[in-house]
């Protein structure tokens, strides 16, 4: 077949030296390899400097591949880079460092402090699989990195393993996640026998769209709708993101959500170009029915954590609209989205996570009258859901108007006007708990909460993002600058 | 709270000196960002100028009005001042983005302003406010989007998409979704539900600023985006708008006759006044959009003067219900007079701005000469009787008769804050009532632009 001739030439091409053009991935990788030996061998003294040598040098990962380069090929295609990646790549790396400032304090307490080591190794994985997802090539290259982002993940989602709800959570996330992989194998396989091959420039010619192909591909993608927590593929996410720890879930709802969103833009354009015809239709229904199912439940909680799960089920929803759009304004769009959905979350996230760890306080209603002893942090809250639900000045508004204006440039007005319509409904729901921190009268509010330097360094790092990303247009247009190249 | 206002009056004055200056655009353009040719654009015209005042005066006298707000001072001038940067830059803005921005960032302080201040039943109150016009805000927004790539226009600029021509079946839609859009802030008839429960439930400057100048920003929006942009679809579908905001002047009239609560009272008068705004500027002619203009400006000073005068009554007797007031004028007799002051004003007594607004509004209308705009309009005329029905029977039950409650014998006479407040907003109603002719002129020169407009 074609597909055979395609990979010989691939071959001729390889060269083993190219392989260190992958930076980001070596350098995560140092990082991992130092701190895994760092916590085995090192004294007892000495690990007391372990959390701020990781974070040290995790930010120091992340200055040092924020720089975009030219694009190149690794391996014969398995790999390939584009400079956008290179902004996807460090938005996660962002997120996971405010993630990481998040957790400083809950894995400095005396039965955490053990499994200190643990916790960064299983993250940097996670990430290191995302990467490697992101950069895929061919479907192979692109499942490891499934599997290296999903397996980690569900250990530390089950990471307080004494805690019954964390172990149940843990549970089902490896079991969703293994069944959706493998679904989403066997449409890989069904790929391979439609079009011989698995590198995704050569099924982007081969893949035109027939029945098969079409099954091939509605199989493959539950994958990847399941870790974007899709409706109908979303039912295992209030449970894990109430049973995992706070600063997991926070992990899971941002960086886990924007690494397969991006994936599945740029296979969608990149390799089921030809059907777009067909793909749309798909996710225009799922997108309608994410925001609007995941919306109208998110009402109902009074469990923060679950009540965060259905939003971000709704933010995933949205995301769809500037995948639907197809274009590079698309592309760029969401990508920006991505950012600014991740100061948001977690900075929501991490007001719920010191809350949390100070007073094992979670439901709405322990938030009312919050304002009195904890200004600060309801403020911080309070801007962290005015950008989720797209309140101007701050960025959440931005992203969502570039989102609806990719769609709405499509042509898809009437799905623009149906998440229109929904962003009322979650303006409603994010009001309440606004509502809970500032009017409503309590007895009893929680106490004042101390948190300690990283998480107050994170705070600062979401307001700042929340406050200046939107305002600043430069931030935009650099990546609109490469969206281009996909 | 002494250096907000200080910056509250500075703004004041700056747009002041603008104001007096400015008798053409004074436009200023930004790229902001490229990919979506959205610029950051901003200019005047005599629209704007008179907008610009109306909302300084209020915004001046509402910090005034709430000198001694309680409790949380700092947060509460910290969104009022976020709600008033919304106003004037909704008002500047020449871009549809950053128009539509300004419209959401003056909406949200709302919230927290009327849910943390308010009073009554403040959280229905503020969350039905909020969400009816994020409601309004999302037809807009389709609607925006709409006319951005139905236009085909190279920029976000409303006076670059008004050279372009929008295909006639895509007026069709967009034009009533823009009008909606706005028609929900501007409170027409169907839309209008949360302005008497918002207003009711405010406090005293947030009332003021709402009903005197928010609820402009939908009038405003109409006659700028709406009928600017889409003249076609303005001319086939003014009809069903045109009953429509018919019916909320009339409507509104009758409901603020049989409400008891002062309030309430003033707010349904506010859907009447601005439902003769949109009204007036669906007749698409000169006089009447001047006078919609005229309307905008004088019912912004006299509900902001209603609004400030009922927060100050109720602050000294605690109560709002007409029935438990009365003799007010002898205990309180600053509050009385000027109460019957914004009262005549909003009766439309000649030499006070109501009078100037409602005579050019109806003046425009009749000039439509076929029957149907024709009756529509002597329907609209009948709320000035209505008008005076409610209005004099507030002023006779709690201002004169005999004093309903004891408590009320002894009554703290005006503060210096207060008379201030009230003063600045009696001498503008009597400023625009007795020369308006600076202003109407200044006002139908840029109503041209939109005439010329609807006669493509």
């Amino acid at each position: 077949m074609t597909g055979d001739k395609r990979l010989e030439t691939k071959d001729k091409n390889m060269d083993y030296s190219s392989f260190l053009q992958m930076k980001e991935e070596f350098s995560l990788l140092a990082v991992m390899v130092f701190l895994l030996v760092y916590d085995i061998f090192a004294s007892e003294k000495a690990l007391r400097y372990f959390q701020p040598i990781a974070l040290v040098l995790f930010a120091a990962h992340t200055l040092l591949n924020c720089v975009p380069r030219e694009a190149f090929e690794v391996a014969g295609g398995m790999f390939q880079y584009v400079p956008m990646q290179t902004y996807v790549k460090t938005i996660l790396n962002v997120g996971t460092l405010i993630v990481l400032l998040q957790a400083h304090k809950f894995l400095n307490e005396d039965t955490n402090r053990i499994k200190r080591g643990e916790f960064y190794f299983l993250t940097f994985s996670t990430l290191l699989g995302m990467y490697f997802m992101i950069s895929a090539g061919n479907f192979l290259m692109f499942f490891i990195g499934l599997e290296t982002a999903s397996i980690p993940m569900a250990t530390l989602v089950a990471f307080d393993k004494y805690n019954k709800k964390s172990a149940e959570a843990g549970a089902k996330y490896i079991l969703s996640a293994v069944f959706a992989s493998s679904i989403s194998l066997f449409g890989m396989s069904l790929i391979y026998g439609t079009t011989g091959t698995l590198y995704f420039n050569d099924i982007a010619v081969l893949f035109t769209g027939t029945p098969l192909q079409l099954l091939a591909f509605v199989l493959f993608s539950v994958g990847l709708f399941f870790k974007i927590s899709l409706v109908p593929f979303h039912l295992w996410t209030p449970d894990v993101y109430e049973g995992a720890q706070t600063n997991i879930t926070s992990y899971l709802s941002v960086i886990s959500k924007g690494a397969a969103v991006f994936v599945l833009f740029t296979l969608l354009v990149k390799v089921f170009v030809h059907i777009i015809a067909d793909w749309q239709p798909i996710l225009y229904g799922l997108a309608v029915v994410s925001i609007t199912v995941a919306n109208l439940f998110a009402i109902r909680q009074q469990n923060l954590k679950r009540f965060l799960a259905f939003s971000s089920i709704s933010q995933a929803g949205y995301i769809l609209l500037a995948i639907i759009s197809g274009t590079a304004l698309g592309m760029a769009s969401l990508v920006y989205f991505v950012l600014v959905y991740m100061f948001s979350n977690l900075a929501a996230f991490g007001v719920i996570s010191v809350i949390e760890q100070k007073s094992k306080k979670i439901l709405m209603s322990d938030y009312n009258g919050l304002y009195q002893t904890n200004p600060k942090l309801s403020f911080v809250m309070m801007i962290a859901l005015f950008s989720l639900a797209g309140i101007p000045p701050f960025a959440g508004f931005f992203s969502k108007f570039f989102i609806f204006s990719a769609a709405a440039q499509q042509g898809f007005y009437v799905l623009v006007f149906i998440a229109l319509l929904n962003t009322i409904i979650s303006l409603y729901y994010y009001l309440l708990v606004v509502k809970a921190m500032f009017i409503n009268a309590n007895e009893s509010p929680i106490e004042t909460v101390t948190s300690d330097i990283p998480a107050k360094i994170s705070f600062v790092l979401c307001t700042v993002g929340i406050l200046v990303v939107g305002l600043i247009s430069t931030i935009y247009s650099q990546i609109a600058l490469f969206s281009f190249g996909i | 709270m002494v250096i907000m206002s200080a910056a509250v009056t500075y703004m004041y004055l700056t747009e002041r000196a603008a104001g007096n200056l400015a008798t053409m655009l004074f436009t200023a353009d930004t790229v902001w960002y490229a990919p979506f040719n959205i610029h950051y654009s901003v200019g005047i015209d005599g629209i704007t100028v008179a907008m610009l005042l109306l909302s300084s005066i209020i915004v001046f006298t509402g910090v005034f009005a709430s000198w001694k707000i309680d409790p949380l001072p700092k947060e509460f001038f910290l969104w009022y001042s976020l709600l008033s940067i919304g106003v004037y830059g909704f008002f500047i803005s020449t871009d549809l983005f950053t128009m539509f921005m300004y419209y959401e960032i003056a909406l949200i302080p709302m919230y927290l302003l009327i849910g943390v201040w308010g009073s009554g039943k403040k959280e229905y109150g503020a969350m039905k406010l909020t969400l009816m016009l994020m409601g309004g805000s999302a037809l807009l927004l389709v609607g925006i989007l709409g006319i951005y790539y139905q236009s085909g226009a190279t920029s976000m600029n409303i006076l670059e998409i008004c050279k372009t021509n929008i295909p006639i079946q895509a007026q069709y839609y967009l034009f009533p979704l823009t009008f909606m859009g706005f028609g929900v802030l501007g409170a027409m008839f169907p839309f209008h539900t949360w302005s008497p429960d918002g207003h009711a439930s405010a406090p005293t400057a947030v009332s003021m600023l709402h009903a005197g100048v928010l609820m402009k920003l939908g009038g405003y929006g109409c006659f700028r985006v709406a009928i600017y942009l889409m003249p076609q679809a303005a001319h086939e579908l003014s009809w069903i708008f045109l009953i429509l905001t018919g019916i909320s002047v009339v409507y509104g009239a009758f409901s603020a006759v049989v409400q008891t609560d002062l309030k309430y009272i003033n707010a349904y008068s506010s859907v009447s006044h601005c439902g003769l705004v949109l009204f007036a500027i669906l007749m698409l002619n000169q006089t009447a959009m001047t006078g919609a203009v005229m309307q905008m400006l004088s019912h912004g000073l006299m509900t902001a003067l209603f609004f400030a005068l009922i927060g100050m009554i109720y602050g000294r007797t605690h109560t709002r219900l007409i029935t438990e007031m009365g003799g007010l004028m002898k205990i309180i007799p600053f509050f009385g007079v000027s109460y019957v002051i914004a009262g005549l004003a909003s009766l439309g007594l000649p030499s006070l701005s109501g009078f100037v607004a409602e005579m050019t509004i109806f003046v425009g209308s009749f000039q439509e000469t076929d029957t149907f705009h024709r009756v529509l309009t002597i329907v609209a005329c009948t709320s000035i009787v209505i008008t005076a029905v409610y209005i004099l029977r507030v002023v006779g039950k709690i201002l004169y008769g005999a004093v309903q409650d004891k408590h009320h014998e002894h009554l703290d006479p005006a503060t210096w804050y207060e008379r201030l407040s009230v003063v600045t907003l009696i001498v503008a109603i009597f400023a625009v009532g007795s020369a308006p002719f600076w202003i109407s002129s200044m006002i139908s020169d840029s109503v041209m632009p939109v005439i010329t407009q609807l006669a493509k």
